[in-house]
């Protein structure tokens, strides 16, 4: 089965379109979305829409820190930077988007592989596997020998070598990666609507699971209309400039 | 959860190939004879020991060519059939080879000189192909070459290999140097895995091996004994076979020079020098006889303590494209002084923007159908000539005449032997003119459309005037 795995769509309808339209030539079975599909951007109506869609397709849609935030709360661990977007996000959501996200599961497991948007042992603590030791940390309170996050932004490979911290591997472009059935990984996928690397394209993965292997994609897209999007919602200019950072 | 599943036994049956025999088991894997009613091709199944534990070193090599037999292609690596087991018993499915490898013809060490030529030649063929796929092999040794029945080598074992793009689990796993003791290089013993030109290093010392009978550097497993090699140079070839010729014995101690940077930059530009040997510009390296003297010893020695690898960035295809095969076709019948300026210039450029490349000059020249007496000597003499007029061509560049070599091929058709030249030596980039209206494009069309049209690689072809 091939899955498409999209991670932090984060309102961003002309990345999120873009992988989509890639993803189609790509002989995809079902699609897979890693959480936070809200936040930072500012089409949130048209991206639960889509991600919606795909759910209705048979697909899975997992519940990020951004959309839980926008259930309601505090969200005394966000910076002030999301927070406010989340605000905005709130007034811009209806019933049925609300209850579209509240639905929304923490993990899903499928042919050993485990998705969830943060590290996987406690879902709802939202941690971030940035390193080595928290790759280690979520191998460790697991089982599966497959495990896909998103939340960090950065596309990062973790496998467990003998008795030391796992390994970690930046995977290329397009280039496919076999996960060897003999090790675990820990598969960070990039984000599709907010990179953090130097490049401004989007990322995406598409996961083999018969073959047992990974391509990480990046997608360039139209970042100068979803920065534009995000000034005529009045929201942060950085936010708008984090999109065309790499791309001007 | 390895070592559940019991061993394969000839009679079983996995996932529709029927185990025939038992040929080898190894300390790291079992290799059996299988067959397949769909596939006509002889099959080999590979299956790695897990009983001893599993802890990552005893299946990382496994792993490795797991990942790497999926990503290669082409005749000089065994096709992958089939893999699967998942984690219970993994297995690999190879096309068999079985033709006598480099091990056989080894023994007989030494060979006669044509025959260490034509086997160097046709691995070092193959290990260019393997590093335009971004891999190193870092384990090339005669156990790991075999021959195909038309003689084309077929590598094999990339259990300590390196890809560019994927997971060294190898360097991962392994904190101290990984290879052979007889044909690891100088920077895999301080650490270096991603140069290709390590692989050079294991073919020189296969070329003195097949040339002398003896290994340059001996066999040695301790990590001190194989860090000789460090500071001391091989006796040279010539001084335990007196019939190796100067240029093999040039490019065998270029091959194990102790700094990649003095070695063939690629695996091409050694096998183009091998099919090429009288144009092999000879240094102190072909005439060496001892080490030197004293001071020339000490010298070595300090290069020894002072070799720093640099981990290279660049993946081993970026390495090969800095280091082309330039294919310069000129049309010796044809003058004129713009498009020669013009030809000379794109040469110039490419010289300029990658100086580790390496120019062939080629003229074709119309075969002569005399059959009359002195027919030979006729054709000796316009063959000598068409090379003084290339090299005449080629002395209006500022080219060092090492990265030159100039060939005339006598043949009836222009573009098909400019076709044959290029695809037989690796040619990255074919630069040729674009003739006005010469006799052979009046009644033969365009020779530079259908090199174009044909070529396996880029084709820049050169107009007067623009």
């Amino acid at each position: 089965m091939r899955l498409a795995l999209l991670a932090d769509i984060h309102s961003n309808l002309e990345a999120l379109r873009s992988c989509l339209a890639h993803a189609a030539h790509q002989n995809i079975d079902r699609t897979v979305v890693l959480g936070d599909i809200v936040g930072y951007n500012a089409d949130p109506l048209a991206c639960i829409d889509v991600v919606a869609d795909l759910e209705a397709n048979g697909g899975v849609v997992l519940r990020g820190n951004h959309d839980t935030a926008c259930l309601g709360g505090l969200m005394e661990s966000m910076n002030f930077l999301a927070r406010e977007v989340i605000y905005w996000t709130r007034g811009q959501l209806g019933q049925a988007q609300f209850d579209f996200l509240a639905q929304l599961p923490l993990t899903y497991v499928v042919d050993g592989c485990l998705f969830s948007h943060a590290s996987p042992a406690q879902p709802e603590m939202w941690r971030y596997i940035t390193g080595a030791r928290e790759a280690g940390r979520a191998l460790a309170d697991t089982s599966e020998p497959r495990i896909f996050v998103g939340h960090v932004h950065r596309s990062v490979l973790f496998f467990n070598g003998g008795n030391e911290e796992p390994r970690h591997f930046l995977p290329g472009d397009g280039v496919t990666i076999p996960l060897s059935s003999l090790r675990r990984w820990v598969c960070v996928i990039g984000a599709v609507g907010q990179s953090r690397d130097n490049l401004s394209a989007a990322s995406y993965g598409i996961l083999d699971t018969d073959r047992s292997c990974l391509t990480i994609y990046r997608v360039p897209y139209n970042c100068h209309l979803a920065a534009q999007k995000i000034r005529n919602a009045g929201l942060p200019e950085r936010l708008a400039q984090r999109l065309e950072k790499y791309n001007c | 959860m390895l070592n559940d599943s019991p061993v394969p036994v000839p009679g079983m049956e996995i996932d529709g190939f029927h185990i025939d025999r038992l040929i080898h088991e190894g300390g790291m894997a079992f290799l059996y004879e299988v067959s397949c009613p769909d596939l006509e091709i002889p099959l080999l199944l590979k299956v790695p020991r897990l009983e001893f534990g599993n802890h990552p070193a005893c299946y990382v090599g496994f792993e490795m060519e797991q990942m790497i037999y999926g990503v290669v292609s082409g005749r000089n690596v065994p096709r992958l059939i089939s893999q699967g087991g998942g984690d219970s018993r993994p297995y690999l499915v190879l096309e068999r080879i079985d033709g006598p490898g480099l091990q056989e013809l080894s023994r007989n060490a030494p060979l006669p000189i044509k025959n260490v030529v034509g086997l160097i030649s046709v691995v070092a063929s193959a290990l260019h192909s393997l590093h335009r796929q971004n891999v190193i092999h870092l384990d090339l040794k005669p156990d790991n070459v075999l021959f195909r029945p038309d003689g084309q080598a077929v590598l094999i074992d990339f259990g300590l290999a390196h890809h560019s793009d994927l997971p060294d689990l190898v360097e991962e796993e392994f904190h101290s140097a990984v290879g052979t003791g007889a044909y690891i290089s100088p920077e895999q013993l301080l650490g270096s895995r991603s140069d290709p030109r390590s692989d050079i290093f294991a073919l020189g010392v296969i070329a003195y091996k097949l040339a002398t009978g003896k290994s340059p550097y001996g066999d040695p497993s301790g990590r001190h004994a194989m860090r000789r090699r460090l500071f001391f140079d091989p006796l040279s070839p010539c001084a335990i076979n007196s019939t190796i010729p100067p240029w093999l014995q040039e490019v065998i101690l270029r091959c194990l020079e102790l700094n990649p940077d003095d070695r063939y930059a690629t695996a091409a530009q050694l096998a183009h020098d091998l099919a090429h040997p009288e144009q092999i510009r000879l240094t102190g390296r072909a005439t060496r006889i001892n080490r030197g003297s004293p001071i020339e010893v000490l010298h070595r020695w300090t290069r020894g303590w002072r070799l720093k690898p640099l981990q290279k960035e660049e993946s081993p295809s970026a390495h090969i494209l800095k280091a082309p095969h330039v294919l310069v076709a000129l049309d010796l019948d044809y003058h004129e002084k713009a498009l020669d300026q013009a030809l000379r210039d794109a040469v110039q450029r490419a010289l300029s923007a990658e100086p580790q490349l390496r120019i062939t000059l080629l003229a074709i020249c119309p075969q002569q159908l005399l059959t009359d007496e002195g027919a030979e000597d006729l054709q000796q003499s316009m063959h000598m000539e068409s090379l003084i007029q290339l090299r005449h061509w080629a002395s209006g560049l500022d080219m060092p005449r090492d990265k030159m070599r100039v060939h005339v091929i006598q043949h009836g058709d222009t573009a098909t032997a400019i076709l044959n030249y290029a695809a037989g030596h690796h040619v990255d980039r074919i630069i040729m003119g674009a003739r006005g209206a010469s006799r052979f494009r009046r009644y033969l069309g365009s020779v530079s459309a259908r090199v174009v049209t044909e070529a396996n690689c880029s084709v820049s072809v050169i107009r007067s005037g623009c």
